[in-house]
């Protein structure tokens, strides 16, 4: 951002204190996330850079840590990538098919009571996560679903769901419903208009509803301490376990991966928001 | 002409007006049939449990149903002097009942909550009721130890009485409800609650003006820079946002322990000597750097979407009409950007009163907050009704916030990324 010429000298200092102030937020946001990378490499089982490491002693650096996290006999993260990927992929099929159908109903200017219901149906996301964990646990626990896959599921579905109701009903906002009157009056059966009309212009706001439920599900631990057994364990628990007692660098492996994970869901958000605004037409 | 025949007909006959109600409820109905599998789902599987914790907060059945007779029997006793033998004939009973059932520990075990002492005189009366003769209950049970002589142990059970009690939200404030039945505090160093609680407001309360003095100027920043830049530091804003929590908080537990980064580099300055790099992990500074850390993005992303649509040449009439950039500033962008702080102050303390994971992972002893105290009761003491009770507390508190917020902002406005 340049400063025109003529700008006086005490508010270019204060424009230089300004970009500074901005520049050091903007590493406290994101330089943590970057100490991580290195130190997953650690030949040591020191969770700092050794002097090798500052030297860049190739001989500092290797992957031993990524071969335990794989191969390392008593670790438990197969299982626990197994259980998270399949956890995830039904909670983000069921939040998004419950959710969509849902935001469709509630974007109707026919609704009645809309206020609340959208209320109860974002509820998940406004309570806090302790609270809902306790609750979901005492019904899982009635219904018997306590430490199974289903019941964890279920539970994801609820946290989930919220996502997909505001992205879904967001991009529904914009949606032009002449449309599918247009479709109608052409003789269309309104499945037929769903899927040939309405879904392909609001799939973008779906898919990044579900990359949210995905994520939710798949980072969710409050939940999934009170309801997890041994065989339902999960990444994001096994990293709970291992942060408490002892800090490996095998966990430190585990988080690159996950970060490289998040950065591609983010890419792929970013990347649909763009094509839904263009879709709608909205030029920022 | 009569009226009739001025009403517009629809092609089948029927007024229009009817034919439009008709239709409009159909749609009605379309849409609520829609909304109704997610609805119903989440009643039952979600807000009715939330439900049944308040029932399960406040229930005291337990001592109830374990000493019917003698509850019946005490409705006569005033309460002052001993009971009557009527009251300790119906208690020799229900007594008698229960170690058939062998259920007598769990009412020493609810009766010692009460009033202590409980237990060794009930173990007592177990072994010496067995000889027990009939008639004259009175005179055998307060042989079998002078505390059951005592009238303070009969008006506490009879305490117990009733069905319901408010007596876990009381705990969780510290107070109690003493043998006259005053509310009273508990002494003031065994006040662990209201310590928890006024911790949680003040964390949540300092992460909030943290996150706002952060977020914005990298808001302002974000969204007067050019589109291609812009675009690239918002990735800074959201790589963290999509980041798992637990990774987030792993990285701060790496530079906050005291060989890590941070020190390292206090001691590398010079601020602090090498041998005495202080704790920043495991005490409130861990939950306070991490938490602010992890916050942050919730506050940028609402300030954004409001700075967005400031028309940077209202700051330039500002300037122009004599006004310094400061006073401008103060005078025109400000007051413009409240709805978004107002948006992103709260989501942050809602967001924040409630967290659970960092807390426990940096915060050490004096960095906990009352989701940790939820947890402990539901996983160690396994006390649920008293976990519920409090959770109950908290969830009153966040929806008050959050009855705010939509009143401010509208739940509809909440954006994501």
């Amino acid at each position: 951002m340049a400063l025109p010429k003529h700008t006086e000298i005490h508010y270019r200092i204060w424009h230089y204190i300004y970009l500074t102030i901005c520049a050091s937020v903007f590493f406290f946001l994101i330089a943590p996330l970057f100490v991580i990378f290195p130190l997953s490499f650690n030949a040591e089982m020191f969770l700092s850079f050794s002097e090798g490491m500052l030297r860049l002693d190739p001989d500092a650096f290797s992957t031993r840590w990524y071969k335990d996290m794989i191969y390392g006999t008593k670790n438990p993260w197969g299982l626990a990538a197994r259980n998270s990927f399949i956890i995830a992929i039904f909670a983000t099929i069921g939040s998004v098919l419950l959710g969509t159908v849902a935001a469709l109903g509630l974007s109707s200017r026919h609704m009645p009571y809309k206020g609340l219901i959208m209320a109860v149906l974002i509820s998940p996301m406004i309570v806090p996560l302790i609270i809902s964990g306790v609750a979901i646990f005492f019904f899982m626990a009635k219904a018997g679903l306590a430490a199974t896959h289903t019941g964890i599921v279920l539970a994801h579905i609820i946290l989930g769901t919220p996502f997909v109701v505001i992205t879904v009903t967001a991009t529904l906002s914009g949606f032009d419903h002449s449309v599918t009157r247009a479709a109608a009056s052409l003789g269309s059966h309104p499945i037929n208009t769903f899927m040939k009309i309405t879904l392909p212009l609001i799939l973008p706001g779906v898919i990044s509803g579900g990359l949210f439920a995905f994520v939710t599900s798949f980072d969710e631990v409050v939940v999934v301490l009170f309801l997890a057994g041994l065989e339902n364990t999960t990444i994001p628990i096994q990293m709970w376990t291992g942060l408490r007692e002892q800090l490996s660098p095998t966990i430190l492996a585990v988080a690159t991966c996950l970060i490289i994970l998040s950065t591609l869901m983010l890419v792929t958000a970013e990347l649909l928001r763009r094509r839904s605004e263009r879709l709608r037409g909205i030029n920022r | 002409m009569s009226s009739e025949t001025q009403k517009i007909l629809t092609t089948d006959g029927i007024p229009l007006e009817v034919s439009l109600k008709r239709s409009e409820r159909k749609n009605k109905i379309k849409a609520f049939l829609l909304v109704a599998p997610l609805l119903l789902f989440l009643i039952i599987t979600y807000i009715f449990p939330i439900g049944s914790m308040l029932t399960r907060s406040i229930d005291d059945k337990m001592v109830t149903e374990m000493l019917p007779k003698t509850y019946k029997a005490m409705e006569k006793w005033d309460g002052k002097e001993l009971p009557s033998e009527e009251v300790f004939e119906a208690f020799y009973f229900d007594f008698k009942n229960l170690v058939e059932e062998k259920r007598e520990g769990k009412l020493s075990t609810q009766l010692n909550y009460t009033k202590n002492g409980f237990k060794s005189i009930i173990k007592k009366l177990r072994r010496k009721s067995k000889s027990f003769e009939e008639g004259n209950y009175k005179e055998q049970i307060m042989a079998v130890h002078k505390r059951w002589a005592n009238v303070e142990y009969w008006r506490a059970i009879q305490r117990r009485a009733p069905a319901y009690t408010g007596q876990k939200y009381l705990k969780g404030l510290d107070m109690y409800k003493n043998e006259s039945g005053e509310i009273v505090s508990v002494d003031e160093d065994r006040r662990i609650h209201r310590v928890l609680w006024l911790r949680t407001l003040e964390i949540a309360f300092f992460v909030t003006l943290f996150c706002f003095l952060m977020a914005y100027p990298i808001a302002h920043l974000l969204a007067t820079l050019p589109m291609k830049y812009s675009n690239l530091l918002m990735i800074c804003v959201l790589l963290p946002f999509w980041t798992s929590l637990l990774v987030r908080t792993a990285s701060w537990m790496i530079l906050l322990q005291q060989q890590g980064m941070v020190n390292d580099f206090f001691v590398w300055i010079g601020l602090v000597g090498d041998d005495s790099r202080p704790e920043m992990m495991f005490n409130k500074t861990g939950s306070y750097v991490a938490m602010t850390q992890i916050l942050l993005p919730f506050m940028v992303l609402p300030l954004y979407s409001v700075m967005k649509t400031i028309s940077p040449s209202l700051m330039r009439a500002g300037k122009s009409l004599g006004g310094t950039p400061l006073v401008a500033f103060w005078k025109v962008y400000f007051p413009l950007t409240i709805p978004g702080i107002g948006a992103g102050c709260l989501l942050v303390f809602i967001l924040a009163i409630g967290y659970y994971i960092t807390p426990a992972l940096v915060g050490g002893a004096s960095g906990t907050l009352i989701s940790n105290q939820i947890a402990f009761h539901m996983k160690s003491t396994l006390d649920w009704s008293f976990a519920s009770a409090m959770g109950l507390m908290l969830l009153t508190g966040v929806l008050a916030i959050y009855w705010v917020y939509n009143k401010i902002v509208g739940v509809d406005n909440i954006k994501l990324g």
